[in-house]
């Protein structure tokens, strides 16, 4: 049961954009570790990076009738 | 034995849903329970998804599980990024499931309810998810491109210019339309007024608060939201027992109507995250959990309809809007059974975090399958009504008269008997002054879900529960009216830009107040125009949405039927090619209808001969004597739009019938635009969020 609340939570974090950041951080991880020659700089603060993701999301349509 | 027992299940599934459409189709004269409707709904939405869906998928289609995806291909880490597949579900649903398929059922309903409710269920499993399915596909194996792209890089550049032309339209009427709405519900409420008002500064509380106080709490910031959201339903019964403060949101149409349109000026130019995004997030929770606490309510409270199967109205005299029953409950009910709006989300955004095609069925078919329950829903609240009260809430005072007693006396004498009393004992219960003539659909709706939610959770709450109705209607199709207006601009921007590049920018100031400023007037005059209009303007705007919508579908099933034809599937052409046929029959036929017909309540031009005669002949009263020549000057405009609408359709149709036949006689046609097959590069461990 537990295990079933604690995957629906996961789920609802996700859909909602809440562990948004997490998953920013997970994949900036990733990235760097397959181009190491890569020289950028570091992760974005929380902040930034949600006000960049906000913006984003924002562009196109998003919603219909 | 397994396959046996599965066997068995399906054919059990098949009987039920067969004698529920049997039950619903045949019973007369007496109630019938609304659960037949679900049972109907599920049964037809389940065994359509497993075969109709899956033969489509792995034979139309070929869907190839080993392909990557453009998410997969272009995954950036921003917008292309592969998902799992019940995010991607959540993404898309919430984004093609807005009011439409809550207003039109409940217009459609003035037929009776067997009508909506077949082409609702039959319209959605053959039509419109075949349409967001299908575009899913072609828009997945092409980058995630566009329509629009799609249709000029396949058929040529007049399908994608009809493309674009054909979208900025359809969001200028929308939005219109959803404007009217909501002006119809706050008109003369305080209470209504008050809390729809009120979403807008909770709105920006929440947005300030996720990007300041908070950074990237959205949850949290959802919750205070959403607390704020209910409490502001509470506090409107206090704005509307105030004597003095019930004033202040005491309104006409018209100023409502001014207000609406300051409203959507500043949301097209104040930043995403101070508005649009967090009314999108508190629009979003309101829409699911409300959705799914109508379904349990439904299901718990198992209300008989009492709205007869078909009305005396399929002939065409419906006091909500003019017309037969073929071909405007077609139009009438777009979003619940097809919507060409849907195949501008189902390509471009959602392609862009699909992690494998095969999730293609459950998200394209699925999610509308989804919305078309929606609909269903919104059917079933509107039948739950007694006929009488159904249609003296949505009967303009233009049809039955602005005087009660004439209203009830009209309305009787078609044999839905209602009373004086019930009207005001209802708008007692239900917090307002009076509910005669709030057309527009959404009083009728909240009317019709206070009643489910009232005996399902508490009779005592009435009042709360339809303003809550309300305040959920409201907050969504403002939601649509700001992202419609914003999309409107940079589409706009972006057409503009071709003739002087500085207008392209989308942060250039200047560009942004101009181009928002003509989007909002477009829009606004349809409004403006619509609440001046004695009739209620929803009996115009409405079927004009509703043939621009359709128009949208057939342009996207021209473009999938065209491809089919392309790829050598000739022999499958008609998965897509039957839809479309209908609808280029009814859209055809409705605008037909709509430009030539002799009944001024149908025919555009009629109506305004009709009324430029009484203006010259002094027939008219003064207060409508002076808004009579903008009367005409709009239905002379409705009917040129609709002709354009309908003349757009028919270039597409004929251009998309050149490339095939080029093509199948051995003529060269613009090459496939296909990607090419790279292997997925996680088969087995494609699940990464």
């Amino acid at each position: 049961m537990s295990t079933k609340l604690k995957a629906f939570w996961r789920f609802i974090r996700c859909l909602s954009g809440d562990d948004a950041y997490e998953r920013y951080l997970k994949n900036h991880a990733r990235y760097h570790k397959t181009n190491t020659d890569h020289n950028c700089h570091g992760p974005l603060s929380k902040a930034d990076f949600f006000k960049q993701w906000q913006d984003e999301k924002w562009n196109g349509i998003k919603r219909c009738c | 034995m397994n396959k046996t027992l599965k066997n068995a299940i399906w054919i059990l599934i098949a009987i039920i849903g067969a004698s529920s459409i049997g039950g619903i189709a045949i019973t007369r004269g007496e109630n019938i329970n609304a659960l037949w409707f679900i049972a109907a709904a599920l049964c037809v939405y389940a065994i359509a998804y497993r075969f109709y869906a899956s033969w489509i998928a792995t034979t139309v289609l070929m869907i190839d599980d080993t392909r990557s995806t453009p998410a997969e291909r272009l995954d950036n880490g921003h917008d292309f990024v592969p998902t799992h597949k019940w995010i991607v579900f959540g993404h898309h649903f919430a984004a093609i499931a807005g009011p439409g398929p809550l207003v039109g059922p409940t217009l459609a309903a003035q037929f009776g309810y067997l009508p909506g409710t077949l082409w609702i269920l039959f319209g959605a499993v053959l039509g419109g998810c075949v349409q967001d399915m299908v575009t899913l596909f072609l828009s997945t194996r092409r980058d995630a491109k566009s329509l629009g792209q799609i249709a000029r890089e396949e058929l040529g550049p007049l399908g994608g210019t009809a493309a674009l032309i054909g979208t900025f339209a359809i969001m200028i009427i929308l939005i219109a339309v959803l404007g009217l709405v909501v002006v119809n519900a706050m008109k003369h409420s305080p209470w209504a007024t008050f809390t729809v008002s009120a979403t807008i500064p909770i709105a920006m509380i929440v947005g300030v608060y996720m990007r300041f106080i908070r950074p990237g709490q959205v949850l949290e910031a959802s919750a205070l939201g959403v607390i704020l959201l209910l409490l502001s339903v509470v506090g409107g019964r206090f704005i509307d027992q105030h004597e003095t403060l019930r004033l202040l949101f005491n309104h006409e149409g018209l100023t409502l109507a001014w207000w609406v349109m300051g409203y959507g000026f500043a949301a097209a130019i104040l930043p995403v995250w101070l508005l649009l995004a967090p009314r999108d997030y508190l629009s979003t929770y309101m829409k699911l959990g409300t959705i799914s606490l109508l379904a349990v309510a439904i299901i718990m409270l198992q209300p008989n309809i009492k709205m007869p199967a078909i009305t005396q109205f399929v002939d065409g005299t419906g006091p909500i809007f003019g017309g037969k029953l073929f071909p405007f409950v077609f139009i009438t009910i777009a979003c619940g059974a097809i919507s060409g709006f849907h195949a501008l989300i189902a390509s471009g955004t959602t392609p862009k975090l699909l992690s494998n095609e095969r999730d293609i069925r459950m998200i394209g078919y699925g999610g509308m399958l989804l919305e078309s329950f929606v609909a269903m829903m919104a059917m079933i609240a509107a039948t739950v009504l007694d006929p009488g009260v159904f249609f003296a809430i949505n009967s303009s005072a233009g049809v039955v008269g602005s005087d009660a007693i004439n209203a009830v006396a009209k309305i009787s004498s078609w044999g839905y008997p209602v009373t004086v009393e019930q009207m005001q004992n209802l708008a007692h219960q239900m917090g307002e002054a009076t509910l005669f003539a709030r057309t527009g659909g959404a009083p009728s709706l909240a009317v019709g879900m206070a009643s489910i939610f009232g005996s399902a959770f508490g009779e005592s709450l009435l009042a709360l529960w339809y303003h809550f109705a309300i305040m959920f209607e409201a907050i969504f199709i403002l939601t649509t009216l700001d992202a419609g207006t914003r999309v409107g601009r940079f589409m706009l921007q972006d057409m503009l830009g071709n003739i002087w590049p500085k207008m392209g920018e989308t942060s250039w100031r200047p560009s942004v107040i101009f181009t928002s400023a003509i989007v909002v007037s477009g829009w606004g005059y349809f409004l403006y125009i619509g609440v001046i209009d004695p009739n209620g303007g929803v009996n115009i705007l409405w079927p004009l949405f509703g043939i621009a919508n359709q128009m949208l579908a057939a342009i996207a099933l021209s473009v999938a039927t065209g491809i089919l034809v392309k790829s050598g599937k000739l022999k499958y052409a008609w998965v897509t090619g039957l839809p479309l046929i209908w609808l280029i029959t009814i859209t055809s036929s409705a605008a037909w209808q709509k430009i030539t017909s002799d009944d001024i309540r149908i025919g555009f031009f009629s109506a305004a001969n009709d009324l430029t005669h009484k203006l010259a002949s002094g027939l008219l009263p003064p207060e409508k004597a002076s808004i009579a020549p903008q009367l005409i000057f709009n239905l002379h405009l409705d009917a040129w739009l609709t002709l354009f609408f309908v003349s757009l359709l028919w270039l597409i149709i004929f251009d998309m019938l050149r490339v095939c036949s080029r093509h199948l006689s051995g003529k060269p046609v613009l090459p496939l635009t296909e990607s090419a097959h790279i292997p997925s590069p996680s088969v087995e461990d494609w699940v990464r969020d």
